[in-house]
């Protein structure tokens, strides 16, 4: 049977994000405790979280997370990572043995910086010297992936439900100033951990809730800008893509919602002049990064989640507030098992950006 | 009769419609809902009140009796009802009522996308769906039969959103405003209400008026549009027999 | 004695029993096919003369006439077929090149016929076009190189000329002298109704077109007929010819007996003079050439218009893609060897260039690998049937399709292949005035408004049942394809997987 990335693998979903807008510490199993509720629209296969602001003490530095199939996996990585990074700290991610989580391959964490003189020699900047070293390791070190590559920041996925997940990975023994979370429902069964969401480059994470039926034009336009998509699946592409269009293009979480999500024609010729000139040119600018098909979305970047939902809303999502806090979900009924009372819940517009950012993001 | 309580936080969506599938003759009040599913699928002679905010599906296929929600309840409520009464004291998620063919439901606030899509009459049955607020795109889709009511309640502006009765070919949506939505197909035809409509109204809201204690001289003083099908097959596709 | 070498490849079969000898056939036929006999009591028919374009067949009132394959055949040879001895008979009885009109009509295997659509279920909704928004929008131009910003940080809008169009299909070029006046009248019409966009083809732009203008692409060809500069002023977009489908590596020939006034006036020649289009510009010789005319082009209109590049499909296309995407060009149009013309040596209509489905794919693949993919929008041509070919053609990669024989045919063509005749009795590729005004322009003008409109709805649909709301999702998206009956070869050369995986 083929395995992840050698075939396409279609799944439904659940999404969960929690955010606090003052940088407070939220603690992991909050999140995991979400995914909990929303049990039925997972099936098994699957589960995953991505915290932001959980090693502060190591918050200058890359946290790679690898999976490994075999020590020989490893033992090509690392002589790999020693010719280009700076290793100052490595061990395995604490795991906790339990009988829902099998088949595990070698989890591995290393805090690294680019050496500075293959930084210099590189001629690009930190950000792209490391997702470079990401995207090669991921397409050519056979056996090896790197599926978490930001500072301060970490995802934590198996095949699993996410409460499993949840408890594998000890996540109530991190804090942070946001997690997002996943649980999986695919139509195949895939025995990759790889393939579970979230999928991460640097520090940008997404959990999807969807198909896209644009996947193949959006793969190639991504290829061409030189990233290789190892996976195949919806979530790999979409992180990719908000990867080029914030990091190289330079356009802001917003402006790449109305690219992702861009307005019928109708609707945006009904828009007044300065606000239709703009999403016309960023929509005849970037026609190959619509994504068409159902899809709910949450992006995580340091100091901030967007949460986006297709124009047609196809897929549900409510966005909840108490205090200081911002709770992301595919269901209400989450949300209020760890905050019974709410401030205020909504559910935002098919193709209506939600971005919401830490107060002093700077300081994180 | 005295209202049995049941505590549901630890117990499952089969193991709490299995409780209600016990012949009562008294009225039962759910607590400590939060995520279960499919509570009241296909049930006929219930009386529940629910605490906590259920899960997808709630009263699908629902065939008489009663489900009332003290609160916010998400999507998918009253999924091909055939009849009963579905009342809740907040908002609901998207596909409200879909393939409804009798009984009421009953929104207190807002409603989310797709809500009444493809709901049919036939017969004596008639469905109703009122939404005391307001509600997203794709209102009444498919329509083909029964009524909705969005009144709009505290909401300035329009009370719908895109593509409303998009698909419409029967059936009957009135909206308390005086902002159309945008984008109107052309299968759908709009009328000012008239004084006809409006004691129709009062007598099909008087039920809705009386759970939720509003006014209804304030209310039905207001300026509403009626939409109906433009004509009876608008759909015709021109096609060429090849 | 004389001695027939070739026998009429049709004869006329008239039911004697409708005739009513009323002599419609006998007018309508510009070939001499049909006359009274000396009593006016019957018609006869010399079938040497038939073209078999049907006039007569669709004009008789009585459904008297049908005209079928002479079955009077040589003896059963796989390898000397009748059409090969009855050409090499032609050729020794004159000593000339054959010449044809229209596209490659020999047995080729056609790509599109062998590849299927996606539809889906389940994971990902389809959707009703009839009843929620399907968009059929496209833009042709390069995109620009990055984002550029105000001081206040808002958006500025740095995109380079582009054409926008409602339905991703225009008319291919087809120059009024290979067509006429009425066709050419209808052509400009429907595209403004339409949306889109038409072509002028080398012929240059008849004055009464202008009112059209915003909806024309005028062409810039070898013989630069007609080039000045109320050609560029009066069009949307100039496009370069550089070579096309039917006959890549030679050029075309207008006979002076079809260089009537008008034409001779649009084309800038003396009437009666033959209007000879060089084989390749003489003035590019290399890469840089082109990049130079494409400039000259550009600083004539003040960068204003967008200049598209027409090649034919031949063998090293991508790397001459490549070349072009690179010479500033904003468009690139390219035609397969089914292309159609109005005259063409038979050999190199039927044997030189490559079908338009592995081009396309072999260039949008090469652009992509280069990274330079967004500098070009391509639109391809040769031949574009239906709309399912329509759609196969942009999940290959193009941004749009060029459509001649199909538009041709919806304003009456029969395919009958003697435009070189200029005989054309359906008014399409004459300059015969009474010919002409068999066509009437308004009724051609509907019907290719109806051929475009019912491609759209098609579109539409098949949009829908992939779950695609919006035609740019479509663009490249080989995964919604697969090819049934196709070698390995054939496969990766288009970049599809085959039915079942």
């Amino acid at each position: 049977m083929k395995k992840e990335g050698e075939i396409r693998i279609l799944a439904g979903c659940a999404v969960a994000g929690i955010i606090s807008k003052s940088g407070g510490k939220i603690n992991g199993g909050e999140i995991v405790k979400i995914l909990s509720v929303m049990r039925d629209r997972s099936n098994g296969l699957g589960g995953g979280f991505a915290g932001y602001g959980i090693y502060p003490e190591y918050k200058d530095y890359y946290a790679l997370h690898v999976f490994y199939d075999s020590r020989d996996a490893k033992y090509v990585f690392e002589k790999l990572l020693e010719e280009s990074f700076d290793i100052i700290n490595l061990s395995k991610i604490p795991t906790k043995k339990i009988p829902e989580i099998t088949n595990e391959p070698l989890i591995w964490r290393y805090f690294v910086y680019p050496l500075p003189t293959r930084l210099a020699d590189s001629q690009s900047d930190e950000r792209e010297f490391v997702a470079r070293f990401v995207l090669k390791t991921n397409s050519e070190v056979a056996g090896a992936q790197i599926f978490s590559s930001g500072k301060n920041m970490g995802v934590f996925k198996a095949v699993g439900y996410p409460e499993d997940v949840g408890r594998f990975y000890l996540l109530d023994e991190y804090e942070g100033y946001c997690f997002t979370g996943h649980g999986r429902y695919p139509t195949n069964s895939p025995g990759w951990w790889g393939g579970a969401h979230p999928f991460a480059l640097l520090d940008y994470t997404t959990v999807h809730n969807g198909e896209i039926s644009s996947y193949d034009t959006n793969r190639q336009s991504m290829e061409m800008q030189g990233y290789k998509c190892t996976l195949k699946t919806d979530t790999e592409v979409i992180t990719y893509m908000v990867d080029y269009l914030n990091r190289k293009v330079g356009l802001d979480m917003s402006e790449i919602a109305g690219i992702f999500a861009a307005p019928f024609w109708k609707t945006i010729e009904a828009m007044p002049k300065d606000r239709r000139k703009v999403a016309t040119y960023l929509r005849q600018t970037f026609p190959s990064e619509l994504i068409t098909g159902p899809f709910s979305i949450i992006v995580g970047f340091t100091g901030g989640v967007m949460a986006l939902n297709d124009r047609l809303k196809l897929r549900s999502m409510i966005v909840a507030e108490k205090g200081d806090r911002v709770y992301i979900s595919s269901e209400e009924a989450a949300v209020r098992m760890v905050e019974p009372a709410l401030d205020s819940v909504y559910s935002p517009m098919g193709g209506e950006a939600v971005v919401i950012r830490v107060n002093n993001a700077d300081a994180l | 009769m005295e209202k049995q309580i049941i505590n549901c936080s630890s117990l499952s969506s089969k193991e709490i419609n299995s409780l209600l599938r016990v012949p009562r003759t008294s009225n039962v009040a759910l607590t400590g809902i939060l995520g279960q599913r499919f509570i009241g699928s296909g049930m006929k002679d219930i009386d529940v009140e629910i605490s906590g905010t259920p899960g997808n599906a709630l009263g699908a296929y629902l065939d008489g009796g009663k489900i009332s929600v003290k609160g916010n309840a998400q999507d998918a409520v009253g999924d091909t009802m055939n009849e009963g009464n579905i009342i809740i004291h907040g908002s609901v998620g998207d596909a409200l009522g879909y393939s409804m063919r009798g009984g009421k439901i009953y929104v207190k606030e807002n409603s989310g996308y797709r809500t009444g899509v493809h709901i049919k009459e036939y017969a004596d049955k008639k469905p109703l769906i009122v939404i005391g607020g307001k509600t997203g795109s794709f209102l009444g889709e498919y329509l083909a039969g029964g009524t909705i009511v969005v009144l709009g309640l505290g909401i300035d502006g329009t009370v719908a959103g895109n593509f409303t009765g998009t698909g419409m070919h029967g059936g009957v949506i009135y909206l308390r405003t005086d902002v159309l939505p945008p984008n109107l197909p052309k299968q759908v035809s709009v009328f000012d209400a008239g004084k006809d409509d409006i004691f129709y109204l009062e007598s099909l809201l008087s039920e809705y008026f009386a759970l939720f204690n509003l006014k209804p001289e304030e209310i039905l003083s207001s300026h509403f549009f009626v939409l109906r099908p433009n004509a009876r097959n608008p759909y015709k596709q021109l096609y060429v027999l090849n | 004695m004389p001695v027939n070498f070739i026998y009429p490849s049709f004869e006329i079969v008239r039911n004697d029993t409708r005739c009513t000898v009323c002599g419609v056939c006998v007018a309508q036929c510009s070939n001499g096919v049909h006359r009274f006999n000396d009593s006016r009591s019957r018609i006869l028919s010399d079938e040497s003369q038939c073209v078999n374009c049907h006039r007569c067949v669709a004009t008789c009132p009585e459904r008297a006439l049908k005209i079928v394959r002479s079955d009077d055949c040589f003896r059963d040879n796989f390898n000397w077929s009748q059409k090969t001895i009855k050409e090499l008979y032609l050729q020794a009885g004159s000593g000339g090149v054959l010449l044809s009109s229209m596209g490659n009509p020999e047995e080729y295997p056609t790509y599109f016929d062998r590849i299927l659509l996606n539809a889906s279920q389940v994971t990902n909704p389809s959707i009703d076009p009839l009843r929620e928004p399907m968009e059929t929008r496209v833009f042709l131009g390069g995109k620009p190189d990055k984002i550029e910003r105000n001081p206040n940080g808002s958006l500025i809008i740095n995109t380079p000329v582009y054409l926008p169009l409602k339905i991703p299909v225009m008319f291919s070029a087809m120059s009024y002298g290979s067509i006429s006046y009425n066709a050419h009248e209808a052509l400009a019409k429907a595209s403004k109704e339409l949306g889109i966009y038409y072509n002028t083809g080398e012929g240059g732009l008849y004055k009464d077109f202008y009112e059209y203008g915003k909806n024309t692409i005028v062409q810039v060809a070898s013989g630069r007929f007609g080039v000045q500069t109320e050609y560029f002023s009066n069009a949307a977009a100039i496009e370069i010819k550089i070579g096309q489908g039917a006959k890549p590596g030679i050029g075309g020939h207008l006979p002076g007996e079809k260089v009537k006034a008008a034409i001779s006036e649009t084309r800038m020649i003396p009437e009666g003079t033959d209007a000879i289009s060089p084989a390749p510009h003489h003035d590019i010789y290399s890469i840089e050439d082109l990049r130079q005319l494409v400039f000259s082009i550009k600083e004539a209109v003040d960068y204003k218009k967008p200049v598209i590049v027409k090649v034919a499909a031949v063998h090293n296309v991508a790397a001459i893609a490549s070349g072009i995407a690179r010479s500033g060009a904003d468009i690139i149009a390219i035609d397969g060897y089914r292309g159609g013309t109005g005259a063409a040596p038979t050999r190199i209509r039927d044997n030189v260039g490559i079908p338009i489905e592995p081009a396309l794919s072999s260039v949008d693949m090469r652009l992509r690998e280069e990274g330079i993919r967004n500098r070009v929008s391509l639109v391809v041509a040769g031949s574009v049937r239906n709309s399912a070919d329509l759609v196969k053609a942009i999940a290959l990669g193009a941004d749009a399709v060029y459509i001649g024989t199909a538009a041709l045919l919806a304003m009456g063509c029969h395919l009958c292949r003697s435009c070189h005749s200029g005989k054309c009795n359906w008014g399409i590729a004459t300059q015969n005035d009474k010919l002409v005004s068999r066509l009437h322009a308004e009724t051609a003008k509907e019907r290719l408004v109806n051929l475009i409109t019912a491609w759209k709805r098609e579109l539409q649909e098949m949009m829908g049942g992939m779950g695609i709301n919006s035609v740019e999702a479509l663009k490249g998206n080989r995964l919604m394809l697969r090819g049934i009956g196709m070698t390995e070869k054939e496969l990766e050369i288009l970049g599809i997987m085959h039915a079942g995986e």
